[in-house]
């Protein structure tokens, strides 16, 4: 089924995660801003069509990996979003229960494997889902969601190597919002991505990010195909960063035109918006009361987490070990 | 009781372990041998023949021959333990981890801490270690206090056959990621092993020999090389406690202490480099709680803070060995009368 | 063999012995000792014991000192008269080692257990001794094995056949006691008997294995010629669960040292050996979950669960009962007021393993209620 065929409910609820994520990220920028989210994050904003056109196909029992740029994934694959906020602020009630923050947000129960603070942790990782899924005769496939820093670790090409020779159900999904922190992905990626998967026999697809539907569609093919036992496929997306690479980035090695020019013309909600509009799929109210339910979530959200008490001391020492010694 | 040797042990557990649960595999380099090829297959059974036979017992699905891509099957064994699986990973020589600590020590040590206490990662890494078969600087170490250092990791180190079974079937039903350590030079010792499946709890410290004198505490191949020490200062009229503390995380800090103050004199033997290993923290150890009981000054006989050197007299020269341990306590004895 | 020369050598306990530490001398050089007297206390991994001389006389010359270790079969001391010469006795000091060298390695002779099918079980028995009069069968105690009889078998053995008999789920006994009731355990016995070709046995058990020993006698008492029952479970009411459960919890060795150091009056003839033998037995797979069947079966909260006092007044075979006075697991008390046809023997040093802390008077006792039973 593509993108544009899908029922009324998936669109809206496409929408709302979408939705979701951008107002999520601005918040917590608008929060970091305040002094009172005690570490780093990396949003995601921009660069919603990806996490959700990819998420979409997916049920919980698949399994996704992710990266230090993980809300979006962690949001579009299901994790609570009061769990979220309250990790971020570092508060018992988070998803970790304040272990974690936001480079670690995971819920194993939702197929989220955890974002990841290590440039091209997730590739082995879902390799290794995907071998649970091939060994105990499952359908279940998995997702890695990395970056275009990503595709330079060499965890990245070995594990690409171990998916297609072992054909696991594996997608490797490239977000390329062309840069690696503050260097430009041109600058230090060599020729194309997709060859790279190209080279070892693997399929691959080479996508426009901005568009839910261009995302969803390559990611249904790649998800069938994972699912049939006939092996990965990458697929590399292109997504705008709207953000720098950390909250409080300057941001100086972009132009302000090159960003406003961004935020104008590369905007996946408008775009969303657009395209069910155009297709008379949904209405431009139904969309606006997304929007407010939203708005309402998220600053619940906000307010729990403030609330919300710090970790016990005493859950420094605990959750090491299962059972120690 | 049936002897087995070590190398036969450890299949052993692998065997029972993968008889009486579907979700243990095994995944390494050649850990079969031969898949791909025209001649035999399960053609090596692994570098050192541990996992001989489990190909044709369990199929290639669970016996899983890998790309030498270490950073990926040890992060896909990470990932299969964090979804449901009880990956069993080799690698040939402990050195190779230098490829692969990002998935070991950020990835399967700690997800169950920074999850919130959500993950559960079993998980068992079985590596060879140790020096004395010529294989210089890159294939020699004893890497254990590394991992040691790492909270969420646990670490083995078997001294005999019957301990690698049991403590193997341990590891791979353990909970969490567990680091295995095998001197290669202990695979053909051979010592008494039961046919059925045991298991030996971790943190317990093996007391291989008690005596009034002197404590002397050891793992892995140095074990032997310490019972070897007792016998010369025996015939000397010095008698010894030997302790093998068995896995280093965790680590059986009360059997350590207890001996250490029956004796008052204590000698730890560490194959490992000096900084920061076993010995030295042993010593901390002993020193911060079991002060008063001390009649001599702790004594470490370790590694030098060297490479392994290649040539036969340099590498003999590096390792401890049963001389040196009994000079050891021989200066703990004579420390005061 | 100079007759007027006597060895006295290192003993050899049970199948793995291969050497031993002599701890002490009870007796000095220049002494006259008596065949039974206590001459010397040897330490082996597995435990020290008494060990009483074989031969009277002069003890002439002690070769090997306190605190040494000597391989079984080696020259400790020489019983002479002062009418030999001291060079005659350096001669013969000199000469032992070749002569018992020439003599044969014993140790490669030394039976070695095997598995019988018993109905349903496959049960490890070492069997020793042969000739035609009635057989013995060894029956151990709960979380025991062959090894309680380490100072007994070989000294019945002298005159018949001694078979000792790992319950299921002890020692070298699969784990097969799907009930744990002690009904279970009896018929396991007399499949072993059926499967040795026993017709009749003498049944010598020890705290259970008496309780088993007494339920045979019960069940099939033409397969029972007499019955020696050691520290027996299911003549009375009290039992140590202490005992009984913290043997079941301790899977270190610390705690297991504990509760083992229960059983004997003096917990220094327990060795570090005998620990670990315990450890390794209940970390089998299989192992724990059979144990804590038969123990529900066995006893809860201080009470025991069977009570064979009825069994025991009705059996017509020859019963003899022993107990350590220290028995701090099942006490001796309950010897008192057993049936007047029951032979009661106490131990006044010994607690609830009699036949090994008190093992040449144990001996003496069985040889003597078997010698009459066989009559």
């Amino acid at each position: 089924m593509t993108g544009m065929q899908l029922s009324r409910e998936k669109l809206l609820e496409a929408y709302r995660m979408m939705r979701t994520i951008r107002v999520f990220e601005d918040r917590v920028s608008a929060e970091m801003a305040s002094g009172d989210i005690p570490g780093n994050t990396h949003l995601y904003a921009g660069q919603e069509a990806s996490a959700v056109g990819v998420c979409m196909n997916l049920v919980q029992s698949d399994n996704i990996a992710s990266t230090h740029r993980g809300h979006g994934h962690c949001i579009a694959k299901g994790c609570d979003v009061h769990g979220m906020m309250a990790e971020i602020f570092g508060k018992d009630t988070g998803i970790c229960r304040g272990k974690g923050g936001s480079m670690h947000i995971a819920d194993l129960s939702k197929g989220m494997l955890g974002a990841n603070g290590i440039v091209g942790g997730g590739p082995p990782l879902a390799c290794g889902a995907a071998m649970t899924a091939q060994v105990l005769g499952r359908d279940d496939v998995a997702v890695v969601f990395s970056g275009d820093g990503a595709i330079n670790q060499g965890t990245t090409a070995e594990s690409m190597n171990l998916a297609q020779v072992w054909k696991l159900p594996v997608i490797f999904a490239v977000e390329d919002n062309g840069f690696g922190e503050a260097t430009a992905s041109s600058f230090v990626v060599a020729g194309e991505i997709v060859k790279r998967a190209d080279a070892l026999g693997m399929a691959f697809a080479k996508v426009d990010g901005v568009d839910f539907f261009a995302v969803h569609d390559a990611a249904a093919e790649a998800v069938a195909r994972a699912r049939r036992g006939e092996g990965p496929t990458l697929l590399h997306i292109e997504t705008p960063r709207y953000y720098g690479h950390f909250s409080g980035d300057p941001d100086n090695y972009r132009t302000a035109e090159e960003k406003a020019a961004m935020r104008r013309d590369r905007d996946c909600l408008t775009t969303f918006r657009r395209r069910v509009g155009e297709a008379k799929l949904l209405a431009e109210s139904d969309l606006d009361a997304v929007d407010a339910e939203v708005q309402a979530v998220i600053d619940s959200a906000v307010k729990a987490a403030r609330a919300a008490p710090q970790p016990p001391l005493d859950s420094l020492t605990t959750d090491v070990y299962v059972r120690y010694p | 009781m049936p002897q087995k040797s070590f190398r036969q042990a450890l299949n052993e557990a692998l065997h029972h372990e993968m008889g009486r649960d579907p979700t243990v595999i095994v995944l390494g380099e050649d850990i079969a041998g031969g898949a791909g090829a025209s001649g035999q297959q399960d053609a090596w059974g692994g570098a050192f023949g541990v996992t001989k036979g489990l190909l044709g017992a369990f199929g290639p699905l669970r016996v899983r021959d890998t790309p030498i891509s270490e950073s990926a099957f040890v992060g896909a064994a990470a990932g299969a333990a964090v979804t449901g699986l009880r990956p069993v990973a080799e690698i040939m020589f402990v050195d190779f981890l230098g490829v692969c600590f990002d998935q070991i020590f950020n990835q399967a040590a700690k997800f169950r801490y920074m999850f919130g206490g959500k993950a559960v990662t079993p998980f068992v890494l079985r590596a060879t270690y140790g020096a004395g078969t010529r294989s210089a600087s890159q294939h020699s170490q004893a890497l254990y206090p590394i991992f040691t250092h790492v909270p969420g990791l646990k670490v083995v180190i078997p001294s005999s056959p019957y301990d690698a079974k049991g403590l193997l079937i341990q590891a791979i039903r353990d909970n969490d990621p567990v680091i295995f350590l095998e001197n290669k030079l202990l695979y053909d010792t051979v010592g008494e092993v039961p046919d059925g499946a045991y298991a030996i709890p971790f943190g317990e410290a093996n007391v291989l020999r008690e005596g009034g004198d002197a404590t002397i505490i050891a793992f892995g191949r140095m074990v032997h090389f310490a019972q070897e020490a007792t016998a010369i200062l025996a015939a000397e009229g010095i008698d010894c406690t030997v302790v093998d503390p068995r896995t280093t995380s965790p680590l059986d800090e009360d059997t350590i202490l207890e001996t250490a103050e029956e004796t008052g004199r204590v000698v730890i033997v560490d194959e490992a480099n000096p900084r920061c290993g076993m010995a030295a923290d042993i010593s901390s150890i002993i020193a911060e709680n079991a002060f008063g009981a001390l009649k001599a000054p702790i004594m470490k006989v370790t590694a030098p803070h060297t490479p392994v050197p290649y040539a036969p007299n340099l590498e003999a020269a590096y390792l401890p060995d049963a001389k040196r341990i009994a000079e050891a306590v021989r200066k703990t004895m004579a420390y005061r009368k | 063999m100079d007759a007027q020369l006597q060895p006295i050598t290192m003993p050899k306990w049970g199948m793995t012995m291969t050497e031993g530490r002599l701890s002490a001398w009870l007796v000095k050089e220049g002494e006259r000792i008596a065949t039974g007297q206590e001459i010397m206390e040897v330490e082996t991994e597995k435990i020290t014991n008494v060990v009483e001389g074989h031969v009277s006389g002069l003890l002439r010359r002690i070769v090997v000192e306190e605190g040494a270790t000597a391989p079984v079969g080696a020259l400790l001391a020489v019983v002479a008269e002062t009418s030999v010469p001291d060079s005659e006795v350096d001669a013969f000091v000199a000469g032992y080692a070749e002569r018992a060298g020439a003599a044969g390695d014993d140790a490669d002779a030394y039976p070695t257990p095997r598995v019988v099918e018993a109905g349903p079980h496959q049960l490890n028995v070492l069997s020793i001794g042969d000739g035609d009069a009635t057989p013995v069968v060894l029956i151990h105690g709960f979380g025991g094995d062959g090894g309680t009889w380490l100072f007994t078998q070989d000294a019945l053995a002298k005159d018949r056949p001694v078979h000792v008999l790992d319950l299921p789920a002890h020692g070298g006994s699969a784990p097969t006691v799907p009930s744990g009731k002690l009904d279970e355990l009896a018929e396991a016995v007399v499949a072993a008997l059926d499967a040795l070709g026993i017709a009749r046995a003498h049944l010598v058990g020890h705290s259970l294995g008496g309780a088993v020993a007494l339920s045979v006698a019960a069940s099939a008492p033409d397969r029972v010629a007499s019955l020696g029952l050691l520290a027996p479970a299911g003549l009375g009411g009290e039992i140590s669960s202490d005992y009984i459960d913290g043997f079941l919890a301790a899977d270190r060795r610390k705690p297991m040292k504990e509760v083992l150091s229960r059983l004997f009056a003096d917990p220094d003839a327990m060795s570090a050996e005998m620990v670990e033998n315990v450890l390794r037995f209940k970390r089998l797979d299989g192992v724990p979950e059979a144990l804590g069947a038969i123990a529900r079966n066995l006893a809860s909260g201080g009470r025991q669960a069977i009570d064979l006092r009825d069994a025991l007044a009705a059996t017509q075979a020859p019963v003899l009962a022993v107990w350590g006075e220290k028995d701090r697991v099942i006490p001796a008390a309950q010897a008192d007021g057993l049936p007047a046809n029951i032979k009661v023997e106490r131990v006044a040093d010994a607690g609830h393993m009699p036949m090994m802390e008190a093992a040449a008077a144990v001996n003496r006792m069985l040889a003597a209620h078997l010698a009459g039973a066989d009559r």
